[in-house]
């Protein structure tokens, strides 16, 4: 028996690693909901039986419905101009030696930056609406997808390009044939990685906003010490958040796994 | 040789596109406000900008807030590191906690947690715990994430042989988990400090009372544009260097 329960990879644990982790996620909210019942005042922090109960009333909230169909409106948009940008930026600079060692580091300096500095000046310029909230997330979203595609370029290995023209491929087939492929992973990780940031920059933008959408909700809710419905519009963002990112994930390994 | 040669002006060149691009930048901006009448309250002169920069810089008036947001951000980074840490190494020792906890602080890692700002500060109200709590929220995730990764993948065969020698938990730990482990950790530390670092300003930026991230807020809402430019600056610039020195020392404790 006692070498049966030996440590070890062949040891069979009585629960699956999922189950478990649903397990977890069930306790901490179960403390979650004691802790807030028994401990905590009710307008700071509310149980998640009864956050779960309000989600009906927040979107009933006048107004909240089309805060969040413009914040995915945002989001959808912000992410696509992302991909456009960044796919051909990353291709010019990619494919081009010089191109890349001249650009590549002005992308990185940019990437590197601390974009929620210029968060007051975007809003200034674009104003409260949807545009500036467009242009902090595609601020976001550019730069991971543009490395992303200009080193998956780069990777490419001289023996396939010099095989692809001895067999007289065209330009076009070049790259259809032997480019695209070979940057299809590194796109997808990229895009994945521009989703994190386009919801980022594009929640930062809401919140940041507290006279119209999202933000004005969050600042209402706060002032009202009603931290059900804080927590409702906050959990559903989030839902909305996990839903885009894991879309994004299910294309990269369905895109990706030939190479596997 | 010739190769390197080659290779050399190359390199030379690609520094003097760089350097053009930037100079041409600066002078499309220049020429924006002096020639083509862009609206100062948009687009302030860079001449002014620098003036401005000057004064943030020479008056100090900078030091109240900087010090308050290194506070924010030396708190936060504390509890996230021990938090992370501790759990981290906890959970790296066994396969099955692994495969229970990775996933989940993956998937939450990947939502924009700035989200729960305001319960933060429903919570904690608009002073600097709000920002503390927050940072070290986000920085936890990286350091977890990464020491749990450097600590679950120690060599087997290192772990048997040390054991084989006769190492003790303690001897174990020092002499084979930890150096193992140290690099990917180390990284994992680097980008919290970043995260953190983002964290604490753009909570500032949010909703705060005062700190960097305020300070560029209350300027551009009062619209002292040339002076949100400079403090733009100088926050980009205070940025660069925290990076720059973390960046530094996890390489230094990469090679020990």
């Amino acid at each position: 028996m006692a070498v049966m329960r030996a440590d070890g990879p062949h040891r069979k644990s009585w629960l699956q690693p999922g189950a478990s982790r649903l397990a977890v996620i069930l306790a901490l909210l179960g403390a979650w909901e004691i802790a807030a019942r028994l401990y905590v005042d009710r307008d700071f922090l509310s149980p998640p039986s009864i956050v779960l109960v309000s989600l009906g009333d927040v979107l009933g909230t006048p107004g909240v419905p089309e805060a969040l169909g413009l914040t995915l409106y945002e989001l959808t948009i912000a992410f696509v101009l992302s991909v456009i940008i960044g796919l051909t930026v990353g291709l010019v600079i990619g494919l081009g030696r010089f191109a890349h060692r001249s650009f590549m580091p002005i992308v990185l300096l940019l990437y590197g930056m601390p974009q929620i500095t210029i968060l007051p000046i975007i809003i200034l310029l674009f104003g409260i609406g949807a545009p500036s909230k467009i242009a902090f997330g595609v601020s976001h979203g550019v730069f991971p997808i543009t490395i992303a595609v200009a080193a998956g370029v780069q990777n490419l290995k001289a023996v396939l390009l010099v095989s692809a023209r001895s067999m007289g491929a065209s330009r076009w087939q070049i790259f259809r044939y032997v480019v695209f492929p070979q940057m299809v992973p590194s796109f997808f990780a990229g895009m994945r990685l521009g989703m994190t940031g386009v919801l980022l920059g594009v929640l930062l933008a809401e919140l940041y906003v507290s006279t119209a959408g999202i933000g004005y909700f969050t600042g209402i809710f706060t002032q009202n010490l009603d931290s059900a419905k804080l927590l409702g519009l906050v959990s559903i963002l989030a839902a909305m958040a996990i839903v885009l990112n894991e879309i994004v994930r299910r294309a990269e390994v369905h895109y990706s796994r030939w190479r596997a | 040789m010739r190769r390197t040669r080659a290779g050399s002006t190359g390199r030379f060149w690609s520094r003097v596109v760089q350097l053009a691009f930037l100079a041409c930048l600066l002078l499309l901006w220049f020429l924006a406000t002096t020639e083509w009448g862009v609206n100062q309250l948009l687009l302030p002169n860079p001449i002014a900008v620098w003036d401005q920069l000057l004064d943030v810089v020479m008056s100090g008036e900078f030091v109240s807030d900087l010090i308050l947001t290194l506070e924010e951000l030396a708190a936060a980074f504390a509890i996230a590191i021990s938090l992370g840490v501790t759990l981290g190494y906890l959970i790296s020792r066994s396969p099955y906690l692994i495969k229970v906890f990775e996933p989940l602080f993956a998937g939450i890692y990947a939502i924009p947690i700035i989200l729960f700002l305001p319960l933060y500060v429903l919570v904690l109200g608009l002073g600097p715990a709000s920002k503390v709590a927050l940072g070290a929220t986000i920085g936890f995730f990286p350091i977890v994430l990464n020491t749990i990764a450097g600590f679950g993948t120690v060599d087997q065969t290192l772990q048997k042989a040390a054991r084989s020698m006769g190492a003790n938990g303690i001897q174990m730990f020092r002499y084979v988990l930890f150096p193992a482990a140290l690099p990917v950790m180390l990284a994992g530390l680097r980008i919290g400090f970043t995260v953190a670092l983002l964290s604490v300003i753009g909570s500032e930026t949010l909703a705060s009372l005062a700190g960097l991230g305020h300070r560029i807020v209350n300027l551009a809402e009062s619209m002292e544009m040339a002076r949100t430019f400079a403090y733009i600056v100088f926050v980009v610039a205070i940025v660069a260097v925290l990076n720059t020195v973390v960046s530094r020392l996890e390489a230094r404790g990469r090679w020990r």
